[in-house]
């Protein structure tokens, strides 16, 4: 049982036909090759699978990937414009927001909708929002720390 | 997941006709937060899948008749940020706040979590004490049914199969009334209660006596429970600290929780008492507050006279 979906990625148009049971994660992964967004848990609890529909930011491991179709999906792919970087990323390399990286791509696009919501958050409004993106390595404090000081990256 | 036929009705009409044809062996989708994984897990293993997410009228949140009415497929995230739910029912954006994490909130619907009847929901107990009521449809027609009578065992509803949730319908606080969800969470801050609370106080007018008391638990049996024998310690009895443990001591009997990962049967049942008697304390707290908040937002009106 297939279905032929129609969306937008990462500011491309994209037609594929998929499995309707194909997780979108899947599909950005191994039918559209993105394979920045990485699976962790597979049931919606640590964010490594962070990727935006419509700029909300969503569990792709939980999503069909069917629930896509007619949408506007935003994956780390997508963050840096014209070979440039976007502030949260240049931030994140600045002031050492990763360590092994495995959560990093979620943790960058949580990020990314945080900053598009509130340009400058407090800590408070941060760990509030960054709450379900889980990171094994760094304690938290340097993600943090790189996400107050992406707008100093911003244009 | 095993394969399955995915339909997607654009209207609540055509959703009637897809349950009829399908029948038992299609479930509903509508966020997929819960039914995903579950799908995922093998534990549900539907040969189709009714999407509710292109069906047109489920959306918004508005109010009527002096309730808000919110759509079955708003989504937890809209339901909490929603301006109009945080001035005129504060305590339910509050309560679908605590709900996991953004992400989550961002795709989970009001509805679908109704429908999913997990015990351990932090909204079930906050609507039962607020006297929410869902609208269910089917190709007969529709009815509304309180959510005191909603839940009738773990993921059992009583909802029938041609059923689906339209509406959510929460009314105001009455006068002279305060309310409180309060949520054990001993382990992670996204996680299920250990054990929920909530509770709706409402005094005569001159806040010394308790006119009604409601109080409902969550993650302490196979459905949220209504603590009515800790309710009715409290009806009539003047506003006394004493008066709150002893009433709080009373939902020990009423509840029945099983020994798991965030706390053992004993544990949580000690713990259901605390937790009352904090949702209790805090919904006076939140009367108080209003109060205070209600002289404070006259005086400005008083000097423009």
């Amino acid at each position: 049982m297939k279905k032929k979906i129609r969306m937008r990625v990462n500011g491309k148009k994209v037609g594929v036909e998929v499995p309707t049971n194909r997780l979108l994660i899947d599909c950005l992964r191994y039918d559209l090759g993105l394979t920045g967004t990485k699976e962790g848990c597979s049931v919606g609890v640590c964010g490594a699978c962070t990727v935006l529909m419509d700029g909300e930011m969503i569990s792709s491991c939980l999503a069909l990937a069917v629930f896509a179709d007619g949408h506007e999906i935003t994956t780390v792919e997508g963050l840096a414009k014209k070979g440039e970087l976007h502030p949260v990323q240049k931030s994140f390399i600045q002031y050492g927001g990763f360590q092994c990286g495995i959560c990093t791509p979620g943790q960058v696009v949580a990020a990314k909708a945080l900053l598009d919501e509130i340009p400058k958050p407090s800590e408070a409004q941060i760990k509030d929002w960054m709450m379900g993106n889980l990171c094994r390595c760094t304690g938290y404090y340097k993600i943090i720390e790189s996400i107050q000081k992406a707008h100093q990256f911003a244009k | 997941m095993i394969p399955f036929e995915y339909r997607t009705p654009r209207s609540i009409k055509e959703v009637h006709q897809e349950l009829k044809r399908f029948g038992t062996d299609a479930k509903l989708i509508a966020g997929g937060t819960a039914l995903v994984i579950m799908m995922k897990q093998r534990l549900v293993r539907p040969s189709s899948l009714i999407s509710l997410r292109m069906v047109r009228g489920l959306n918004g949140i508005a109010e009527k008749d002096g309730a808000l009415r919110i759509g079955g497929l708003a989504t937890h995230r809209e339901v909490e940020t929603s301006p109009l739910v945080r001035r005129r029912v504060p305590l339910l954006a509050e309560t679908y706040r605590h709900v996991a994490t953004i992400r989550v909130r961002n795709m989970a619907t009001v509805g679908g979590g109704l429908a999913h009847a997990d015990p351990n929901q932090d909204p079930p107990p906050t609507l039962m004490v607020l006297g929410a009521t869902v609208k269910a449809s089917s190709a007969g027609g529709s009815r509304v049914i309180p959510l005191e009578e909603f839940f009738t065992d773990y993921y059992e509803t009583v909802l029938k199969p041609d059923e689906i949730i339209t509406e959510l319908f929460v009314p105001r606080l009455p006068p002279n009334s305060g309310g409180a969800f309060v949520k054990f969470l001993p382990r992670t801050a996204d996680d299920y209660a250990t054990v929920s609370a909530a509770a709706v106080v409402t005094l005569d007018q001159a806040r010394k006596v308790f006119t009604d008391v409601r109080i409902a638990l969550g993650s302490v049996g196979t459905t949220p429970i209504r603590a009515r024998e800790a309710e009715a310690a409290l009806r009539g009895q003047r506003v006394k600290s004493e008066g709150l443990r002893e009433a709080a001591e009373k939902v020990k009997q009423a509840v029945d929780p099983v020994s798991d990962f965030r706390g053992s049967a004993a544990y949580k049942k000690e713990m259901a008492a605390v937790f009352v008697r904090r949702a209790l304390e805090m919904a006076l707290d939140d009367l108080s507050q209003k109060s205070k908040a209600g002289r404070d937002s006259k005086a400005p009106r008083r000097r423009k006279k």
